[in-house]
């Protein structure tokens, strides 16, 4: 399929939407709709002559016609390898880009929070979602952000009054099921934190393997003054699916935000994380560990914008590929020409496990500001051989003094979540996709 | 010193006439751009048919390019049909004394300490047979000759060898290689050729200042360096003196070729007009300039960019042969309203190859400075291995620094290693070194001689010693 005809397709799914729209979609969204609509359509998919996508090729997403998903019920088994075990937690699930009402749960959430789904949202209180949708993630630029926009029927919406502390972590599962023909579907996660609040929230995205389908997700955040979110994404699509995700965070004075994100599957995984820092005093971390082996490609593209004084970013991000695989990286960071006192810290590694891996990174500084702290590093290699030599020494066979290093290198990462039995079920879902983790004993 | 109001109005007017030219109507050709305009410039050179083939072959190439729009350096658009590609060699105005020459660039030698010889020559005075820097050119020329070495004009390398000139011209930076380049080698004027014979170690730093017959090149030139298996050549361009130039776009292509164990090291220090504090004037600096080393071949890139009001140049190497190597040191400063966009290409193609970048990137006042790196190494380079490191330093709250480093591994036995800081001139270092009695712009000079010192260490002695006062003279006024 041409890529013409790929915006026709969704031109003409959009139109003979909108008379269903016109029944749910509170009366403001549907300018914002049709903008947005407007803005796919003269954006197009991007394609490798566009800087941001130069080494990211989605034709493959461009040329297949996705179906829009029915309304499927699953047993609880089927979210069972996503859900975390032994925590106690509120759990939004969604099927297909459905709320499940069912296989949703609700823990400990402290008065006021709003932990619910966008299209209840949209048909009882849209004043909820009102003053920040599209507010974050812009339209104007980025095609798939827009084609989300015009979409997006569903998703989580977490709402924290001022002066609140959530006390179970917040998780909110998106899965696609096995369906015949692939289908797509574009989560809109919009999270709103109000001052000196804090709760921890998970995003994880999964479906069957071999599965191809196509989760187009946004991930709007809004965190107040003084408050603290820790973000944690975990990524654990089919291997034959694509996602791409774009998740962007405005910040207020004196907020901590802490994102952890982890990358497992996909056969072509896009991941664009954007953090304004609005304010003076903020704290903010990205961290990030990719994973890639056969033919998959994935794709890190995240940019931190000091916009105003005494704020803080750090940065790690991990990768290891193997196979004839592919890793992306480009980590941005902006300091506006007010931005003095900014400490900003980022830092890529990437381990190129096979000969026919391939990896690209570009770590990005744009600094208008004199008195400033920003460093970057980046290093692409294989293990270091003075540390395989340390354990060959104390008898460790070669092939698990590789195992090891390689396993220490992927945990560090992990070691940043605060969850335990999150860090725990991450552990487990490393043992089984790192090479030789049998070794590890 | 006491001036009289008229002498400053003199003096004043008088900066527009240097590099004064008077009748050249009959050697100019047409303004504009065509098919003509090459063959013409071809033909007043007295070209041999397959040079201007191959110039040709580059116009039309051009004419099919768009002008690259990535760079981070921001300039009114260019009409390339109201330039003048071709004048010939302009008669300077001789002056009789170094009294008529700008008073500004007076101040600017006494501070380099050019000898008063060199600033003569430099301000285009006629000078006394004792000073005749042509017989002392001679003599380095002869002594060149003995051991095989060519180094000449590039017009006249096209007439005198031109075997050597069509077998290596175009083989490093491709007439179709991007806009500036392919502009380059359709309407290229003059420039330096060199060859180095086998295993021979040029004993002395070359210059375009010791060529004969250093004509004025012009805006577009056009360098190419041959270093046989084995030899060795060190060769400098530019110089620290303030150079002014009434045409704005410069456009120019080096080309450097190592064969097996070469070593090639190409020095430079750009000091082009940057324009006035408002940043009118000032030339626009296009250089495209690529190395090719061979089998444990090295080529050593080390330059300090302080003039142009921009500056748009990637010193690159390709490190085709196995176990070659590739450095590229830099200093970057802008200050004012310059814009510089700079940096390096390391591409690894052979086995254990290795690869340094040290850059160092200066702004101040509202200077612009980008580095903008590609480190790739390809499925082939087992072993090796890269090691960058970009540094910028702020002066001022109004300026920027920005860094763009690729990096493509294909190669899991390879290493690559990336790292970037920014920083500003602490005000306890300036504190410092003002209770030790330096002024304050002493002060922040010797912090940023410190900081550069890993890219001067690089520069031939002389050269070092003069780009440090360089350095000072184009930091001037951006600090207090």
């Amino acid at each position: 399929m041409a890529v013409a005809e790929a915006h026709d397709l969704y031109r003409a799914r959009f139109d003979a939407l909108a008379a269903r729209r016109e029944a749910t979609d509170p009366i403001w969204l549907a300018p914002i709709r049709a903008r947005a609509m407007q803005r796919f359509v003269a954006l197009g998919f991007p394609t490798t002559r566009h800087e941001e996508w130069r080494f990211t090729n989605i034709a493959p997403i461009a040329a297949t016609a996705f179906a829009e998903p029915s309304i499927t019920a699953v047993d609880r088994s089927t979210i069972a390898p996503f859900d975390v075990r032994g925590m106690s937690c509120t759990r939004l699930v969604f099927v297909n880009g459905h709320f499940s009402e069912a296989l949703s749960s609700a823990g400990a959430l402290g008065a006021g929070v709003r932990a619910t789904n966008l299209a209840t949202v949209l048909a009882v209180d849209p004043g909820l979602v009102d003053p920040y949708i599209t507010r974050c993630a812009s339209d104007e630029d980025q095609a798939l952000v827009a084609l989300n926009t015009a979409f997006a029927h569903d998703g989580a919406v977490i709402h924290v009054p001022a002066r609140t502390v959530v006390p179970d972590p917040i998780h909110v599962i998106y899965l696609s099921t096995t369906s015949g023909a692939p289908t797509v579907s574009h989560p809109r996660t919009t999270i709103v934190v109000g001052d000196q609040s804090q709760v921890k929230i998970i995003e994880s995205y999964g479906g069957p393997d071999g599965e191809v389908y196509f989760t187009n997700a946004v991930t709007e955040v809004v965190g107040g003054a003084g408050s603290h979110v820790e973000h944690v994404r975990v990524q654990r699509e089919s291997l034959s699916a694509y996602h791409v995700a774009n998740t962007q965070v405005r910040l207020d004075r004196a907020a901590v935000y802490a994102q952890h994100s982890f990358v497992f599957g996909g056969a072509l995984a896009r991941n664009d994380i954007g953090a304004w820092l609005g304010a003076e005093g903020i704290h903010c971390t990205l961290n990030g560990l990719y994973l890639a082996s056969g033919t998959r490609l994935v794709d890190t593209h995240t940019a931190i914008d000091h916009a105003k004084p005494h704020c803080e970013s750090h940065e790690v991000y991990k990768g290891m590929l193997d196979g004839a695989s592919r890793g992306v990286f480009n980590g941005k960071i902006f300091v506006r020409l007010d931005a003095q006192k900014t400490d900003a810290k980022q830092t890529n590694k990437v381990l190129l496990l096979s000969d026919d891996a391939t990896i690209n990174t570009k770590p990005q500084l744009e600094i208008f500001a004199d008195d400033v702290k920003c460093t970057h590093g980046a290093t692409v290699g294989q293990l270091d051989e003075t540390q395989l030599f340390y354990l060959r020494a104390r008898g460790i066979g070669e092939a698990q003094a590789r195992a090891m290093l390689v396993h220490a290198f992927a945990s560090e990462v992990i070691d940043h979540v605060s969850l335990e039995p999150l860090r725990d079920s991450l552990e487990s879902t490393l043992l089984t996709l790192l090479p030789k983790a049998a070794l590890i004993g | 010193m006491s001036t009289s109001t008229d002498t400053i109005e003199q003096l004043a007017t008088q900066e527009y006439k240097y590099g004064f030219v008077t009748d050249v109507e009959s050697e100019i050709v047409p303004r504009g751009l065509s098919e003509a305009t090459v063959r013409a410039i071809s033909q007043k050179k007295n070209e041999p048919e397959w040079l201007l083939e191959w110039r040709l072959r580059a116009f039309r190439a051009w004419l099919e390019m768009a002008e690259p729009a990535w760079h981070n350096v921001h300039y009114p658009a260019i009409d390339y049909q109201d330039i003048i590609y071709y004048s010939a060699p302009k008669p300077k105005k001789q002056l009789a004394s170094m009294d008529e020459v700008d008073p500004e660039i007076r101040a600017t030698f006494k501070k380099l300490g050019i000898p008063l010889d060199e600033q003569m020559r430099l301000s285009g005075i006629a000078v006394d047979a004792v000073f005749d820097s042509v017989s002392v050119a001679t003599t380095f020329k002869d002594k060149l000759k003995d051991l095989g070495i060519i180094f000449c004009s590039f017009s006249e390398a096209v007439l005198e060898h031109p075997d050597l000139v069509r077998q290596y011209l175009g083989t490093v930076v491709p007439h179709t290689d991007n806009f500036f380049a392919a502009l380059n080698s359709a309407v290229f004027s003059d420039g330096s050729f060199c060859y180095v014979p086998k295993g021979v170690r040029c004993p002395m730093e070359l210059s375009t200042y010791f060529r004969i017959n250093a004509k004025d090149t012009g805006q577009f030139e056009r360098t190419l360096l041959v270093a046989d298996e084995g030899a060795f050549v060190s060769y400098l361009e530019g110089c620290t003196a303030p150079i002014r130039d009434e045409n704005q776009l410069h456009a120019a292509v080096v080309e450097l070729v190592a064969l097996d164990g070469a070593t090639i090291k190409y020095s430079t220090v750009q000091n082009w007009y940057p324009g006035n504090k408002d940043g009118v004037g000032g030339i626009y600096n296009f250089v495209t300039k690529r190395g090719k080393a061979m089998a444990n071949a090295k080529i050593t890139w080390t330059q300090v960019e302080t003039g142009s009001a921009i500056t748009w140049k990637y010193p690159s190497c390709i490190l085709q042969g196995d176990n070659a190597v590739g450095e590229f040191y830099s200093v970057a400063v802008t200050n004012n309203m310059q814009q510089a966009d700079t940096g390096t290409k390391m591409v690894h193609l052979g086995k254990n190859t290795r690869s340094t970048i040290v850059s160092k990137g200066i702004s101040a006042g509202k200077g612009q400075n980008t580095y903008r790196g590609l480190v790739k190494i390809n499925k082939g380079a087992a072993g090796s291995r890269n090691y960058s490191q970009c540094d910028s330093l702020l002066i001022g709250d109004r300026c920027g620094a920005h860094t763009f480093p690729y990096i493509e591994v294909k190669n899991p036995s390879s290493t690559v290693e990336h790292e970037a800081s920014t920083s500003k001139i602490g005000e306890d270092q300036i504190f410092y070194l003002r209770q030790r009695g330096l002024s304050t712009e002493d002060a922040v000079n010797m912090i940023v001689n410190g900081f550069c010192k890993e890219v001067f260490r690089e520069l031939p002695m002389e050269f070092a010693v003069e780009a440090q006062k360089l350095l000072g003279i184009s930091l001037e006024g951006s600090v207090g």
